[in-house]
């Protein structure tokens, strides 16, 4: 048996977007910005799509910015909000400490232009709140970005909330949803969302596209020079097979989200449940508000690299937050954020999980994880310490 | 996984002298549990020969393949040959590491002296201090 549980990474792509793709590689392989015939049948194909992905955000199609994916997308949503406060000269923003590369590495890139960027905690509960954004706003304050769903832990942020509190205080609102769209019920105009990205590759489409949806009249700065494609704001020729295998994943996953919810979630229940047994493990992320698909623990006194390439020689494909798996020194910059201290979470997993896997799966994972986790504690010199009480528990 | 050569894989999969050794005579730990990796050895040493070997290791695959192997090395050889194992010895003989796991690597040579330091200090041996790293500040980690 071999269990896909990296969903969060990335996913497998659904026959339904692969055939919405075939014919743009070699029927409809017009360019859109052709005059003619076949370009302008792409030319349909890329409205189509368009319309989709709006109908699924609940915006219009002219609010929906094709992309490369979701780091693109995120990049250029900042950096507009980011120019459109420098004009007025408000030079403030608002993100939190559990933010996705994309989003925490173009905010660096700011702090070095000498942007302000507060960085809320989520240290309580794993989340946070509208009120501590309610808090951080200030009069300098041009942008709030949050996540919608974080990528590690599976917390929801309350995303409405926050959404009410930035259209009260003025405040543009961009989020981060490449974990929440296809998998939660979003709705830009309700949820006051002023900026939303998304990815292809996240909800059974194809990588490397994506899209920005950006509420009209907010302008946007170009993070790609060149043609007029998307309204100017996003050049180059169109990807029109990745963004119509998006358009047909998420259109899918829109259709299908309220029977896939409640299937998902209860694997990962029954997940969490039976790996809580295990002595001297935690849950990361928020218990209530979380991903369908999201099981992320920490276990005390082992590394999480040996436990990946364990349950991958037993059949299972997960992943881990720890140092050595990253290549850097540090573990993940989300389990220190939630409070997680640098040995526990070396000895982290995270099992993520989509429809397309099975309670026979989830079986095998009980069976599996708690044998790797006690076979690595077993040779493990810190376990031992904890064991005999020359070291104290964590968890 | 092709992360990792099969020899690699192998000492990984089927770790080589994992234990403890009760009456050891010498017992050294390296690392530390906020870099990631941790590595201890127990040596047995008669006659000046390692009689018996075993490791504990927290860490990733490639620190526990270099304790495996590591251990496998010095087995039966006399605490001179010990000595002068180098981690570039371990890793050549693990058919390589990858770059960035080089450093994980190091803490089992530096794990081997720290256990023979530990045996010379036990039985009043007179040794050259210079030989041994200052693992207080071992540079593999960084706070
Ligand atoms: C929360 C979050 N944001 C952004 C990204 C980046 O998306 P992409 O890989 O499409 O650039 C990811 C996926 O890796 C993600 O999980
Ligand atoms: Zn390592």
């Amino acid at each position: 048996m071999h269990v896909y549980a990296d969903n969060a990474a990335t996913t497998k792509m659904s026959q339904v977007a692969i055939n919405a793709m075939l014919p743009y590689f070699d029927k409809v392989y017009g360019n859109p910005s052709s005059l003619h015939s076949i370009g302008q049948e792409a030319k349909e194909a890329l409205d189509a799509a368009r319309e989709t992905v709006a109908k699924c955000l609940g915006c219009e199609p002219r609010e929906i910015y094709f992309t490369s994916g979701g780091s693109e997308a995120d990049n250029q949503a900042i950096i507009s909000a980011a120019r459109v406060g420098a004009r007025k000269g408000k030079k403030h923003i608002i993100s939190t400490a559990f933010e996705h590369h994309a989003v925490l590495h173009t905010l660096n890139k700011l702090e070095k232009e000498g942007y302000e960027v507060t960085y809320l905690d989520v240290k309580e509960g794993h989340n946070v709140t509208a009120r501590q954004v309610r808090d951080a706003i200030r009069e300098d304050t041009c942008l709030v970005t949050t996540m919608y769903a974080n990528n590690e832990i599976g917390s929801i942020l309350p995303i409405a909330e926050i959404g009410a509190v930035c259209k009260e205080a003025g405040v543009p609102f961009h989020t981060d949803a490449v974990q929440a769209a296809g998998h939660l019920h979003i709705n830009v105009k309700e949820q006051n969302i002023d900026m939303l990205s998304l990815s292809g590759h996240k909800f059974h489409g194809p990588k490397g596209v994506g899209a920005l949806y950006c509420r009209r009249g907010f302008p946007l700065t170009n993070v790609i020079e060149g043609g007029a494609q998307e309204r100017g704001k996003r050049a180059g020729t169109e990807n029109i097979a990745g963004i119509c295998g998006m358009a047909a994943a998420l259109e899918d996953a829109c259709q299908h989200m309220d029977e896939n919810m409640p299937k998902v979630a209860a694997m990962r229940d029954k997940l969490i449940e039976g790996l809580s047994k295990i002595p001297h493990c935690a849950l990361n992320g928020d218990p209530v508000n979380r991903l369908p698909g999201n099981v992320s623990f920490c276990f005390e006194g082992i590394e999480g690299e040996s436990l990946l390439l364990l349950l991958d020689f037993k059949g299972v494909s997960g992943s881990s937050g720890s140092a050595c798996t990253s290549g850097s020194l540090d573990p993940s910059h989300v389990l220190l954020a939630i409070g997680r201290v640098h040995d526990v979470a070396h000895g982290s997993l995270r099992l993520s999980l989509s429809e397309y896997n099975t309670m026979e799966e989830v079986d095998h994972m009980l069976k599996v994880v708690p044998e790797v986790v006690e076979h690595l504690r077993k040779m493990s010199p810190v376990w031992r310490d904890l064991q005999t009480g020359k070291r104290e528990y964590i968890l | 996984m092709a992360l990792y050569s099969e020899v690699v894989m192998d000492h990984f999969m089927h770790p080589r002298n994992v234990g403890t050794i009760e009456d050891a005579s010498g017992v050294g730990e390296v690392g530390n549990a906020k870099c990631g990796d941790i590595m201890k050895i127990y040596l047995k040493i008669e006659n000046d020969i390692i009689e018996d070997v075993k490791f504990e290791t927290f860490g990733c695959g490639s620190a526990i393949a270099s304790s495996s192997m590591a251990t496998e090395m010095i087995k039966g050889k006399s605490i001179h040959e010990a000595m002068a194992l180098t981690n570039k010895a371990v890793a050549e003989a693990l058919d390589g590491l990858p770059a960035h796991k080089l450093h994980c690597s190091v803490l089992a040579e530096e794990a081997i002296k720290s256990a023979l330091k530990d045996y010379y200090e036990k039985n009043g041996i007179p040794y050259d201090k210079t030989q041994f790293p200052d693992c207080e500040n071992c540079g593999h980690c960084h706070d």
